[in-house]
């Protein structure tokens, strides 16, 4: 697999307050990004995802470290040709229709004008804006603006896209549909780096994450190998059963309009439940087995922090 | 190729502000009222007209020049439009490049609209068309475009307010600073005097952009005259581009 994105030690602080005060944002990141994955970078808000890839497009300069794009240094133009950028929360021209918009992207990639028509005809099919094309930005709602600035990062068929928070303030369509956008690109063949503080999003799409807390990565590697697939724990529901009887056999969580919920650690008292319910003539409800999920990971290395 | 594409943008930006058709509108006003004025006068009422007229056009377009320039760059950091665009194969001085040109390519079509509304009230009035009054315009053409350059370098690092105060103070400083020399012939020679030419020399003398007297006289102008003019008009904004280039270069975009 060939390394697309490759990030080194990079350290950034900022000054901050009337009397400045350095403070350390990013304190020696390093990761590296293969061909044709799709890697979520994950951690919650603050921890600083969006500093980073400031620091990959050469919108900040970091303090130390390296960043290198498809083997060459970040602010080399040449590289940048081949990116796409969704930045977080986008802003954009609001006095500029949503083609004019996508216009001037191509534009300043140099793309001539057949190509650029093809493109903006394509892209606003696929990010579902068609009928919004002669529309002034001022006028789109929040969800598409999240879809025209998607068209935007991909004007230029880029070999490496980076979404800040691509999923952040869309509706679940509007969700459901970006996943699908991204997923797509991947089996296109490209390259999607994205940030997300939503476990979810990252879960169901990301072939490979890397979870920052605090300026630091923690933790980094394919999902698969980040959390196990064993069973932690049960969760059952039963009515009809007293909870007395049921405390020696599990941690009763709530108990709800007669019916209550257990957490059980070993599986063979499943079975005992089971069992008491029967006799009782109660009912289950619900049986579910818990695998550790990334949330419990993050949680559990969030937590020490 | 880039710059173009940028310079466009911001000329499609500035002629889609309100804030400009404000002050062309104003511009027009005063250029018309030229003429109410001239009923008052005793003498020449042509002159007036030409006068108020020039006067006008210099100072709405130094507004312009301030009011927009001035937002230009911050807004764009501020607005956070700025990051798809660096995240663009774009190098960080043709973007400001693009934003000077944009904006010097605007206020040029607002000079050529208020220069007819001028030249139309003259015509009207002498029903003669007064070619030489374009001399004049273009001199302050040549200062509008030093005074953009002024405007961006503030918006690199400060707000529009700021900015506009210190882009302004630049313009009125630039305009008066003509009566330090009157100051050094008066004073002894010495310490203050030596201070006050160094004081002299560094600030700008848009003076030399003032054409209007010799223009609305009728006195002849001599080429030296343009020739200078001309250079230092482009040789100083090129000096205050630089500075803002230097600035914006290492600037992180939070």
């Amino acid at each position: 697999m060939k390394t697309v994105l490759l990030i080194e030690s990079v350290r950034k602080s900022f000054s901050v307050g009337f009397i400045p005060k350095k403070k350390e944002i990013l304190k020696g990141i390093s990761l590296s990004v293969a061909e044709g994955e799709i890697f979520g970078y994950l951690g919650p808000n603050g921890a600083g995802k969006t500093t980073t890839l400031k620091c990959i497009l050469g919108l900040i300069f970091p303090d130390a470290g390296h960043i290198e794009l498809f083997g060459r240094t970040h602010l080399d133009p040449e590289s940048k040709e081949r990116v796409g950028f969704l930045p977080e929360n986008p802003y954009f021209y609001d006095y500029l229709t949503a083609r004019e918009f996508l216009e001037f992207y191509g534009q300043l990639f140099g793309l001539d004008k057949n190509v650029r028509d093809g493109r903006i005809a394509t892209l606003l099919k696929t990010v579902g804006l068609e009928k919004a094309a002669g529309l002034q930005l001022r006028k789109f709602s929040r969800g598409m603006l999240q879809r025209i600035g998607l068209a935007q990062a991909l004007i230029n068929e880029p070999s490496l896209v980076l979404l800040d928070e691509p999923l952040g303030g869309l509706d679940p369509l509007g969700r459901k549909e970006i996943r699908d956008i991204i997923i797509r690109l991947r089996e296109k063949g490209k390259t999607v780096f994205l940030s997300s503080h939503i476990l979810q999003d990252i879960e169901m799409i990301c072939d490979r994450v890397a979870i920052i807390v605090g300026g630091k990565i923690l933790s980094q590697g394919k999902l698969v190998d980040l959390i196990s697939e064993k069973v932690l724990f049960t969760e059952v529901t039963v009515s009809g059963v007293e909870e007395k009887e049921l405390a020696a056999l599990g941690e009763s969580l709530t108990t709800q309009a007669g019916r209550t919920l257990l957490k059980v650690f070993e599986e063979a008292k499943i079975q005992d439940i089971l069992e008491l319910v029967r006799k009782r003539e109660g009912k289950i409800h619900s049986l579910i087995p818990r695998t550790q999920t990334l949330e419990d990971l993050f949680v559990d290395m969030v937590k020490p922090q | 190729m880039t710059v173009k594409v940028i310079a466009l943008n911001t000329f499609k930006e500035a002629v889609r502000d309100r804030i400009l058709y404000l002050l062309l509108f104003f511009a027009a006003v005063f250029i018309l009222f030229s003429r109410v004025l001239a009923l008052l006068t005793v003498g020449d009422r042509t002159k007036i007209i030409k006068d108020v007229g020039l006067a006008s056009i210099s100072l709405f377009g130094a507004l312009m020049a301030i009011l927009i320039g001035t937002g230009l760059v911050y807004k764009e950091i501020e607005k956070r439009t700025i990051y798809t665009l660096i995240s663009k194969p774009i190098r960080r001085h043709e973007f400001l490049l693009g934003k000077f040109l944009g904006l010097v390519l605007t206020l040029f079509v607002m000079l050529l609209a208020m220069s007819l509304v001028f030249l139309a009230l003259i015509f009207f009035y002498t029903w003669t068309i007064e070619w030489r009054m374009l001399a004049a315009i273009f001199f302050i053409f040549i200062e509008l475009v030093l005074i953009t350059a002024v405007a961006i370098l503030f918006s690199c690092f400060s707000t529009p307010i700021l900015s506009s105060l210190f882009a302004l103070s630049f313009y009125l400083i630039g305009h008066f600073s003509w009566s330090l020399e009157l100051l050094i012939k008066k004073i002894r020679p010495g310490a203050a005097r030596a201070c006050l030419q160094i004081l002299a020399t560094v600030l700008p003398d848009l003076e030399n952009f003032n054409l209007k007297t010799e223009v609305v006289h009728g006195l002849a102008i001599p080429a030296s005259l343009f020739f200078y003019s001309t250079v230092y008009g482009i040789v100083y904004s090129a000096f205050i581009l630089g500075l803002a280039i230097l600035i914006f270069r290492r600037r992180d975009f939070i």
